[in-house]
């Protein structure tokens, strides 16, 4: 009974958010269409030429990996956080908070709107990517479990961004000074085997790079890192945030006054 | 009779500082159609805003038909409907899909939830703007469709804070008597206005809250009995100076023409005659100064002022 009733309510939601995303798709799913077909045809095509191999392949098999999981990560991201920052700018949260809805309904709700927006990209520019390489996947059980983990993890991410957002610049400033580095220093471009030592070091603190290389090795079956101890690394820490965001959530943190 | 909502010393201090609530006692009946009356920044809102969750209390307990807010959170939330003083819509969301997702956040399934928004949109002459996203409407429009939101999972008690804010007259009206048809069906409402005639005229009990506190919770006959003075305003056939002085009764010039005076009801108004008439005053045309709500509540908030305070 109580049970039945959370989950119409996480059904409300998540229609709310597919509707949404799909509704202003100018927005949403049109852009990373275009850029990553921009990212294939520069860096791919080429650029990619002239590199040769990267990681034993040519390189845009290489990148491609990296590219698909930039764009599910940008977009679960940023769904949550826009989509959630909105309703609270515009009240409509009052909406939820006077419900019975419990706060874990809420926040699983988004984050799977999130997971949602970034698989329905994921997916769109896999199918742009067939048009520049051929796909091949070594272990499809990995490749799904770290896309989903990454997805969950980083519209996590954009729900706390958003809990913790006051203006609409707010919600501009993670994606664009953290996400965007941390994305484009994760490995997307170059295998980080190809950096001085300190370098590589670094680049190990960063989490993108487990992401990618977990995911790169679902295709392509290599990677840069430990393929186990990465995903019980991406487990952990998205347990981390959402327990996190959940206790913002029942706090009122942002939301109530 | 059970009660429909019990309030315990719940307090509220803001983070700036602000005390809001210092303390507030309330119980209302099960069926009992009360009202919450309060000069701005009175606390009203405050205090709705604890029992919707909006707002987190400083302390006290909320009770809703027997269940505890914080330990009986879903029972007690499935009977509160909740009419905000502030439009909060998503903007963008159709009237229709705002009713669906709001009994979808009750867990009421989608084909009932449907049926329940088409009958309260018709109930509220919105069926014809089902369509229309929210922005599109217009304030008497959004009101409704605030009441039509608080009642799609068929709350016991609606509160409604200040429903007729910005409402014309025949509007008003009309959601009047929607609010007592609701109470005839045995909803139990409360709500805030700042229009006292509105509460003489729905509301059985009545609550003054002024300053974090209640300082009048009675039922409205036994409130109007209270008002033992009456004022009038008195047309002058010909201009004064200044007030002439009327033994024992409060007088005040408002304008060269205009009288205010203030009788107590144990006195027969001749006496106002027969003391106008040994002045050598003329009276044109004589009426009541306020709605008699009206004058209780400002000598209660009045008398609330702490002294030598206050403006
Ligand atoms: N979010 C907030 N932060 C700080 N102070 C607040 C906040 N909301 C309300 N207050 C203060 O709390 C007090 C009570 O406000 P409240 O809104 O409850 O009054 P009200 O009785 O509803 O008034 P009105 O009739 O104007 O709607 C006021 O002093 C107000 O300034
Ligand atoms: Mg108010």
């Amino acid at each position: 009974m109580k049970v039945s009733f959370q989950w119409v309510a996480f059904h409300t939601i998540v229609a709310k958010e597919i509707r949404r995303f799909v509704r202003i798709w100018p927005q949403t799913l049109l852009p990373p269409a275009i850029t990553m077909t921009l990212y294939f045809v520069i860096f791919g095509n080429l650029i990619g030429s002239r590199i040769g191999d990267m990681g034993g392949f040519d390189y845009m098999q290489f990148i491609v990996p990296g590219l698909v999981m930039m764009s599910v990560i940008q977009n679960s991201y940023g769904n949550v956080v826009s989509s959630f920052y909105s309703t609270k700018f515009q009240r409509s949260i009052e909406e939820m908070l006077v419900s019975p809805m419990s706060a874990t309904t809420i926040l699983l709700g988004y984050i799977a709107g999130g997971v949602a927006r970034g698989l329905c990209v994921g997916v769109i520019v896999t199918l742009l990517s067939l048009f520049f390489t051929h796909l091949q996947v070594q272990h499809i059980l990995v490749t799904v479990l770290v896309v989903l983990l990454t997805a969950v993890l980083f519209a996590i991410a954009g729900f706390i961004n958003a809990i913790f957002a006051n203006k609409f610049d707010d919600v501009a400033i993670i994606p664009t000074f953290v996400l965007t580095p941390l994305t484009y220093l994760g490995g997307v471009f170059y295998s980080i085997d190809l950096l001085p030592e300190f370098w590589r070091m670094v680049s190990l603190l960063n989490p993108v790079v487990y992401m990618v290389n977990v995911f790169r090795y679902g295709l392509l079956g290599v990677s840069d890192v430990n393929v186990v101890a990465s995903l019980a690394a991406i487990v952990m820490f998205t347990g981390g945030l959402f327990f996190w965001a959940l206790w913002l959530l029942k706090r009122g943190v942002g939301i109530r006054h | 009779m059970s009660a429909a909502l019990v309030l315990r010393d719940v307090r509220k201090t803001y983070a700036n500082g602000v005390e809001a609530l210092k303390g507030i006692s309330l119980e209302v009946q099960a069926g009992d159609f009360f009202a919450l009356l309060g000069p701005n920044g009175a606390g009203k809102s405050t205090t709705i805003g604890i029992i919707s969750s909006l707002v987190n209390s400083s302390g006290g307990s909320v009770e809703v038909f027997g269940y505890d807010l914080d330990r009986e959170r879903v029972l007690a939330k499935q009977r509160v409907g909740v009419v905000p003083q502030e439009f909060n819509f998503n903007q963008f969301e159709k009237v229709f899909d705002i009713l669906i997702a709001q009994a979808g956040f009750y867990g009421i399934p989608a084909a009932k939830a449907a049926e329940r928004a088409e009958h309260y949109l018709r109930k509220l002459g919105l069926w014809d703007k089902r369509e229309s996203q929210s922005r599109m409407l217009s304030g008497g429009m959004k009101r409704r469709l605030m009441i039509a939101r608080a009642l799609v999972h068929e709350p016991d008690l609606l509160i409604l804070d200040e429903p007729t804010a910005g409402v014309d007259i025949e509007l008003r009206r009309s959601m009047w008597d929607f609010l007592i048809e609701l109470n005839q069906q045995g909803k139990t409402i409360i709500l805030t206005t700042h229009y006292l005639e509105e509460a003489e005229s729905l509301c059985r009990r009545i609550a003054i809250i002024d300053r974090g506190q209640i300082v009048e919770n009675t039922d409205m006959k036994s409130l109007l009995e209270k008002l033992d003075v009456e004022t009038f305003v008195l047309d002058l056939a010909a201009p004064l100076g200044e007030a002439p002085s009327l033994k024992g009764l409060e007088v005040r010039l408002r304008d060269a023409r205009t009288l205010e005076v203030a009788v107590p009801k144990t006195r027969p108004l001749n006496d106002l005659f027969v003391a106008l008439g040994e002045k050598g005053i003329s009276v044109l045309s004589m009426r009541n100064k306020s709605n008699r709500l009206e004058e209780l509540f400002l000598r209660l908030v009045e008398r609330n002022l702490p002294a030598g305070g206050g403006a």
